[in-house]
């Protein structure tokens, strides 16, 4: 194989790989559990080095994760037990961790039902 | 902060995660080699980010900042490596890069080779693999990916040379 074939064939063996829509649905509940506990809960924390996310949260998710039924009905899900979330969390990175799994969770429920 | 330079990194970071989201996955995905585990890595890496890109910012200079994000999961995957003490669970998922291509054509006649190429791959020494994904999955060039590295520009040129070289002695029949 020579060598200029071998660098079109990793071209073609590496080729970018498109991130599953179930990510993006995750980082949006993530951001947006970050974003409700910025604005509830965890005022002074680590917000100095996390800011606020409300400006950029939402940008994000209406245009790269798109207003979907399934979406929206698990970050309703998601939202509906973060109470519980927080009162068991550390802080807010492991209440994003704790978000970020019961998105998981939801979204493969929301999956398997289809 | 006040509020316009904190709305105007906010979206910055939003232009950032929107252009390197897919190189960020891919990444994770060829570097782990497997989606659940580079859907977390991915996931970690834009958190992370998130915390730190203020003053990522303005370290860069104004340089792009994707071998910054591509260090940051690199870094992470090292973590999970380290913490679970083990390889990648599954090797690459041969039929996701098989229907990369792109022609009938390209499936009957390049299939053996593309099988080479990846098993080879696997063969390679971590950090060379690792060149081989940023240069050839996310397109980067040598400049970034000796930033993403921590090299220099020409220890990175020579890092890919190798690489290749190897991954041609590995595929090359005897």
């Amino acid at each position: 194989m020579a060598h200029v074939d071998i660098e079109r064939m990793l071209r073609r063996a590496l080729a970018p790989v498109d991130p599953p829509e179930r990510l993006k649905t995750r980082v949006e509940a993530t951001l947006q559990e970050l974003t409700d506990a910025a604005v509830d809960e965890l005022d002074g924390w680590e917000l100095s080095a996390m800011r606020d996310p409300r400006n950029w949260v939402r940008p994000v998710v209406a245009t790269a994760v798109g207003a979907s039924a399934g979406t929206a009905l698990v970050v309703l899900r998601v939202r509906q037990e973060r109470r519980k979330r927080a009162a068991a969390a550390r802080n807010p990175l492991d209440l994003a961790e704790r978000t970020l799994k019961a998105a998981v969770g939801e979204a493969r429920k929301l999956a398997r039902r289809d | 902060m006040d509020q316009p330079d904190k709305a105007r990194l906010d979206a910055e970071f939003s232009a950032l995660y929107k252009a390197h989201l897919r190189d960020v996955y891919s990444y994770a995905y060829y570097r782990i080699g497997n989606h659940h585990d580079a859907e977390d890595l991915t996931e970690q890496t834009f958190l992370q980010a998130y915390r730190h890109f203020e003053r990522a910012q303005a370290e860069s200079d104004g340089r792009p900042l994707r071998p910054w994000l591509i260090r940051i999961a690199h870094n992470l995957a090292a973590n999970l490596y380290r913490d679970r003490s083990r390889r990648p669970q599954t090797p690459i998922d041969d039929t996701t890069v098989l229907s990369a291509m792109h022609t009938t054509e390209d499936l009957v006649e390049g299939r053996d080779e593309l099988a080479r190429i990846i098993a080879g791959i696997q063969e390679l020494p971590e950090e060379r693999r690792e060149a081989l994904i940023m240069r050839f999955a996310l397109g980067m060039d040598n400049r970034e990916i000796a930033r993403a590295m921590g090299k220099t520009d020409g220890a990175t040129k020579v890092l890919l040379h190798r690489a290749i070289k190897q991954l041609q002695t590995i595929v090359t029949p005897a």
